[in-house]
């Protein structure tokens, strides 16, 4: 017996299940990472000796840059989608390809920030705030892993399903864009509230 | 929600965003008077207005796909 709703959307609700499952998937990221904004919170306004400014030892210009790598990757992703929208499957490998080169430029900045953290000995016990620095951009970091993985199966091996089921291969690339969208929108929270505030 | 409606969430972030760092840095600026924040700060709004151009192209691009 077939699955239903695989392809095609159901009548009722105009989703395919693809799209309710990861809809329901980062409906949970987004209590995992809520959470850790709210810890976020009360620690700050409940510490004594916060870091602000320079004292924070962040360098905003890294995470600037960081923060246009993955604007530009969703821009990438999307062009990625689009492009099988309009049956343009060489255009697809292109945008796919920017899109996991720009996540892995994405992870080398933050290798280089992390590095120059432990050079100046800054790790998690040595304040509050490097604790939930650490955690916050680590989980953060690992979803962006996560979504490089995922992306590059679309862009190697998973890319054969185009020649057999065009319409499902196009809808596993619009899951993939819906995390990885969510990832980079999180990094938009993220970089003001540890960077600039 | 489609990776098209999901997508014009995500650029008007960034939108906000580009024109808040701009702020930020500009008003850095004002107190420290280093010019590597003014150039920043310029940049970042100029990034705004780009994006609301973007956004208004790729919603052509996109016109005949579903939000949903």
């Amino acid at each position: 017996m077939d699955i239903p709703y695989v392809v095609q959307p159901r009548e009722d609700t105009g989703l395919f299940n693809a799209k309710v499952g990861i809809w329901l998937f980062l409906a949970s990221e987004v209590m995992l990472f809520g959470a850790l904004f709210s810890s976020y919170i009360l620690l700050r306004v409940g510490s004594i000796n916060w870091l602000y400014g320079e004292a924070k030892d962040l360098n905003v210009w890294l995470g600037t840059a960081n923060t246009a790598v993955l604007i530009t990757s969703s821009i990438t992703m999307v062009m990625a989608w689009a492009s099988l929208k309009l049956n343009e499957f060489g255009k697809f490998k292109a945008y796919m390809g920017a899109t996991i080169l720009l996540g892995l430029v994405f992870m080398v900045i933050k290798a280089f920030e992390y590095n120059a953290k432990f050079h100046h000995g800054h790790f998690p016990a040595a304040h509050t705030f490097y604790a939930i620095y650490f955690t916050l951009t680590g989980l953060h970091a690992l979803h962006v892993l996560g979504g490089m993985v995922v992306n590059s199966f679309y862009w190697g091996p998973g890319s054969k399903m185009w020649k057999t089921d065009p319409v499902r291969f196009t809808n596993r690339v619009e899951i993939g864009g819906l995390f990885w969208h969510f990832v980079d929108l999180v990094w938009i929270f993220l970089f003001p509230v540890l960077y600039l505030l | 929600m489609s990776l098209k409606a999901f997508h014009i969430v995500f650029v008007t972030a960034s939108i906000l965003l580009a024109f808040g760092f701009g702020v930020w840095s500009l008003l850095d600026y004002q107190d420290h008077g280093n010019t590597a924040e003014l150039v920043g700060g310029l940049v970042s709004v100029l990034v705004g207005f780009a994006l609301i151009i973007y956004a208004k192209a790729i919603l052509r691009k996109l016109k005949n796909i579903s939000y949903l």
